[in-house]
């Protein structure tokens, strides 16, 4: 009898650790349990209907198990040979007909919203936003407004976001769980998706297809803002065209436009047409992650700047370690510190 | 009658050259078994890497290429070789046949395996295991993106794919050709009806990625362009055929699985399974939709509304002949008299298990919701409930059930009651919670996860869940260890179980039945027993019994192309030549050379006891 007990002690303590798991323990900006706009409701939705009905399903089947298992156990001393039943056909009816109905119950709402989904909307039903993906960063474009972005994503609220995704190396796949599902961003070929975000806040994105060394470390934040807040950061994301550099961060400008202009761009503007191989840094100094999870402050960035691989295997940046000395290392830093978007 | 020399060999060399099924059964046992603790470990060493936040003991490319090798190694060198074993060590067994059908074949299946598979693990010393998953998805499995683990990857599946491939033609032939006198098809024992129908998924399924393996070599040693999207190719044709494989695959997997819960839960509730043509049906139908579906694992890459929801309804579906089974194996148990031995232990831990998994699946089945759970750790844990909570728990039923008829030792009760528990628990501890952590935004394949976002409490459950569950495996090692040295000898039939297998000496005599039996009915030992009889009625006098002779043959060919495969690798076409040059001459010896095989005279006393 011991095995049931412990069984049975098993149950409650699973149960703990589910509530402990969802409820406490989650992040609400990275969740897909804690749905921050209709696409991520509407897919919670059907989450739980197919959960409930599935619970259903469980619930009957560990009744009839449990039962048969106290019930039909042999006891010490029985004999005798127990009916060989064949089968049963109105029992077997029962249980081909009654799934396909609960399936079907399932199905409906799957297929409509499945399409619902799939739609595409055009320019004045929402705001275009083209992805590329990178081995290990995202490049946020957004045509109407003629400005891009790199490793952060603005979006106004209360509105529909349209994005065409596409890869630039290998497949990655663009997640943000509290604001939706995901899609695979491929090389070679351009995808859709639509997202909303209600509120704003900071909702946390992932990369979910195995992109090489740091396909871990991918992350990118979603920053939604007011519709009036987004238009003022796109004018002073155009803005950048024109910023001047203060007089204390000269120094640290020419470094940049010796070493890293090759590949960064600072001007959101020229995103669109500048060599993508590297996250335009318009804006750089707002972020509150380096490289999408870093922490941001001085040392980390001159870390990075010495040596990308420590902190992030496998990504394309050279290391400026012995090829800048320090006194320029710091003069980047400064400068980098003033690419914000006032 | 010529008679030949019995040819009696010891030792190594009678292991490299047997073509005895339950030999190679054996075989398959101690190379899968070798390989599950290989894949085992590697799972363990992921485990530990994720037990706490940014932890960096394996970061990076090093975390990749244990993630590579512990999915590969688990699904095609741990998973199907111990089903192999069972198919070899039971199968003929239960239909009254002497050997498969094509003896060679069938060892040369198992050398190409082992071989394959060997090759592929030697990528570990040989610059770097694979890195691209074992979905080898790409761009990333290309050349432009990954080492040469990935040339393993190719030729060492390639080879391991042909030979169960082999093993799958030999099985259908088996089972349509050497079934016993009045054995007809739906009175075929359960275990052996799923080994037929898995044997015509590996029939149709393994040629997909075959090709699809040939492709990325062409891709990743000749230059081609096959899946080069600045060059024309199409990265998506990749998955297509991989997963025309895959899906497949996995119900390759779990049809076994399944039709040893049938047995093993007949047997120990002494009550002939219910619903028996139900059951066979569900096999055959959940087989063939297993062709149809492969599209669910693709719901994210962009294939439209019309695909998505067709192949989601048709996922759906498979839940039906699922639940069937579920139902009829609840009910063979009702009224019966059930015994809990550790065999059917594992078999009632499967039940609640496999019904978890196969909820999260029907879950899964939905687009718009899988667009969450793609790629997260709800899919991990998804599969691992069906794989491991379903495939691996039913393979420990099937150890524990056939022990006494693999090796006539019956494995100890209480050590394989304790190793359950260990394992059971640990399962539930270790994949429960990665349901939330994917739903709370956890992706899989990831080598590390940040503090604060509320993914601590559920990764480090998870570990200690593996732990647990090592802890079981090695309390399984060392039953088999004391049950060898010092184990319980087996009865003929130890059980009290229903079926051929248990009509013979444990462990089975070369020859198999001394007479080929005759069969009355579904359950042939049972009908006899009910009859009053001890024994089946002989279909044929006693009589001298031809064998086929033990070969060296397969596992030369096998060495062949396994040099051929590091030939491949180094664009050393010199070494491809003298591989593919060995095993084409072997090929030719064993065309010319007939083999007249030999006789025995089976074992008068064993006849009369
Ligand atoms: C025995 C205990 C096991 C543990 C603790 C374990 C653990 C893991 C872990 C940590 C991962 C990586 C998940 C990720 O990062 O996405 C994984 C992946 C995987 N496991 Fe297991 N696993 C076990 C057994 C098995 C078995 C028996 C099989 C199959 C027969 C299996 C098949 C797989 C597959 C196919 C993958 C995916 C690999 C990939 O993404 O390329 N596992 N497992
Ligand atoms: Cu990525």
């Amino acid at each position: 009898m011991s095995r049931w007990n412990l069984s049975w002690r098993l149950l409650p303590l699973l149960a703990v650790m589910m509530l402990v798991l969802t409820g406490c323990a989650q992040d609400p900006y990275l969740s897909a349990l804690d749905p921050k706009g209709p696409v991520a409701s509407a897919q919670l939705s059907l989450i739980m209907l197919s959960l409930y009905i599935m619970i259903g399903v469980f619930v009957v089947v560990m009744v009839i198990y449990v039962y048969v298992l106290f019930r039909f156990r042999k006891r010490p001393g029985q004999t005798g040979i127990p009916e060989q039943v064949e089968g049963n056909h109105k029992l077997e009816i029962i249980w081909t007909v009654i799934p396909l109905i609960l399936l079907a119950v399932l199905a409906v709402p799957t297929v409509s919203l499945t399409f619902d989904l799939a739609e595409k909307h055009s320019t004045e039903e929402a705001l275009q936003v083209k992805v590329t993906a990178h081995q290990f960063w995202w490049e946020f474009e957004y045509p109407d407004l003629e400005i891009s972005a790199g490793q952060d994503l603005y979006i106004p609220t209360g509105q529909k976001i349209q994005f065409q995704v596409t890869a630039k190396d290998v497949m990655h796949a663009i997640w943000i769980p509290a604001l939706g599902g995901k899609i695979d961003t491929n090389p070679g070929m351009t995808n859709n998706m639509w997202l909303q975000a209600d509120k704003p806040g900071t909702y946390k994105g992932k990369c979910a297809e195995l992109c090489g060394p740091s396909h871990a470390l991918m992350d990118f934040k979603v920053i939604a803002l007011e519709p009036a807040e987004f238009d003022k950061w796109v004018n002073n994301m155009k803005a950048t065209a024109t910023k001047t550099v203060p007089a204390s961060a000269q120094a640290g400008q020419e470094v940049f436009n010796q070493s890293c202009i090759g590949c960064h761009a600072v001007d959101a503007t020229k995103g669109v047409k500048v060599p993508d191989i590297a996250p335009n840094l318009a804006g750089f100094a707002d972020r509150t992650v380096l490289a999408g999870f870093i922490e941001h402050n001085n040392e980390n960035l001159a870390q990075w700047i010495k040596n990308p691989q420590s902190l992030k295997p496998g990504n394309l940046m050279p290391a400026f370690e012995g090829k800048l000395d320090e006194q320029q290392i710091n003069d980047l830093v400064e400068y980098m510190n003033t690419l914000t978007l006032e | 009658m010529a008679t030949h020399a019995h040819p009696k060999r010891t030792g190594l060399w009678d292991w490299l050259t047997t073509v005895d099924h339950k030999k190679i059964g054996i075989l398959y046992l101690i190379a899968g078994g070798f390989f599950f603790l290989i894949g085992g470990l590697e799972a363990l060493l992921m485990r530990i890497q994720l037990m706490y936040p940014n932890q960096e003991i394996f970061v990076g490319g090093s975390f990749n290429q244990l993630l590579t090798m512990h999915g590969t190694t688990m699904i095609f060198l741990a998973a199907m070789p111990i089903i192999f074993a069972l198919m070899n060590a039971i199968v003929p067994l239960q239909i009254g046949a002497r050997d498969v059908a094509f003896p060679f074949l069938n060892s040369l299946g198992f050398w190409l395996f082992f071989l394959g598979g060997l090759l592929l693990n030697l990528s570990w010393f040989l610059g770097g295991a694979p890195d691209a998953g074992w979905t080898a998805y790409l761009p990333l499995s290309g050349k432009n993106y990954s080492g040469m683990g990935v040339d393993f990857y190719v030729l060492g599946l390639q080879i391991a794919g042909i030979g169960t491939w082999i093993g799958g033609i030999n099985f259908l032939v088996t089972i349509i050709n050497m079934r016993a006198p009045g054995l007809t098809f739906m009175r075929l024992p359960m275990f052996t009806w799923s080994v037929f129908v898995t044997s015509a998924l590996i029939l149709f399924a393994f040629p997909a990625i075959t090709v699809s393996l040939v492709l990325l070599m062409f891709d990743r040693l000749f230059g081609g362009a096959f899946f080069e999207p600045a060059l024309g190719g199409n990265i998506v044709i990749w998955q297509h055929l991989f997963w025309v494989f895959g899906h497949p695959e996995v119900y390759i997997l779990i049809l076994p699985a399944f039709g040893v819960i049938s047995e093993v839960i007949a047997t120990f509730s002494k009550k002939r399974i219910f619903g028996y043509s139900a059951m066979v049906f569900a096999t055959v139908l959940i087989g063939f939709l297993g062709f149809m579906v492969w599209v669910h694992h693709m719901f994210t890459v962009g294939l439209g509304p019309v695909a998505n929801s067709l192949f989601s309804i048709a996922t759906m579906l498979i839940a039906v002949p699922t639940g069937i089974k579920i139902f009829n194996w609840l009910f063979t148990m009702w009224g019966g008299q059930i015994r809990f031995t550790a065999a059917n232990l594992w078999a009632v831990g499967f039940l609640p298990t496999f019904v978890i998994g196969g909820m999260t699946g029907v879950m899964l089945s939905v687009p718009p919701a899988d667009y969450q759970f793609h790629d997260s750790y709800f899919v991990v844990a998804h599969f691992h409930y069906t794989i491991v909570g379903g495939m691996v728990f039913a393979l420990f039923a099937g150890l524990h059930y056939w022990w006494p008829k693999m090796f006539g030792k019956i494995l100890n009760e209480t050590l394989g009651k304790i190793g359950f528990w260990f394992f059971f628990i640990g399962f539930h501890l270790t994949f429960f919670p990665q349901h939330f952590l994917g739903l709370m935004g956890m992706p899989r394949r990831v080598f590390t996860f940040l503090p604060n976002q509320g993914l601590e409490l559920g990764n480090f459950i998870s570990t200690i869940g593996a732990f647990s569950m090592t802890i079981g495996t090695l309390v399984f090692l060392y039953n088999v260890i004391v049950t060898a040295t010092r184990g319980e000898k087996a009865s003929n039939d130890p059980w009290d179980a229903r079926t051929l297998e248990w009509t013979i000496s444990s462990p089975a005599p070369e020859y198999n039945f001394a007479q080929t039996p005759l069969v009355r009915g579904l359950d042939a030992f049972w009908v006899e027993k009910m009859a009053g009889k001890k024994k089946m009625t002989p279909a044929e006098p006693l009589g001298e019994i031809h064998m086929p002779s033990p070969s060296i043959l397969p596992f030369i060919m096998s060495l062949g192309l396994f040099i051929a495969g590091f030939g491949f690798m180094h664009h050393a076409y010199l070494i491809v030549i003298i591989g593919l040059g060995t095993t084409v001459v072997c090929m030719f010896l064993r065309s010319i050379y007939d083999d007249p095989g030999y006789h025995v005279h089976p074992d008068e006393e064993e006849v009369k006891a």
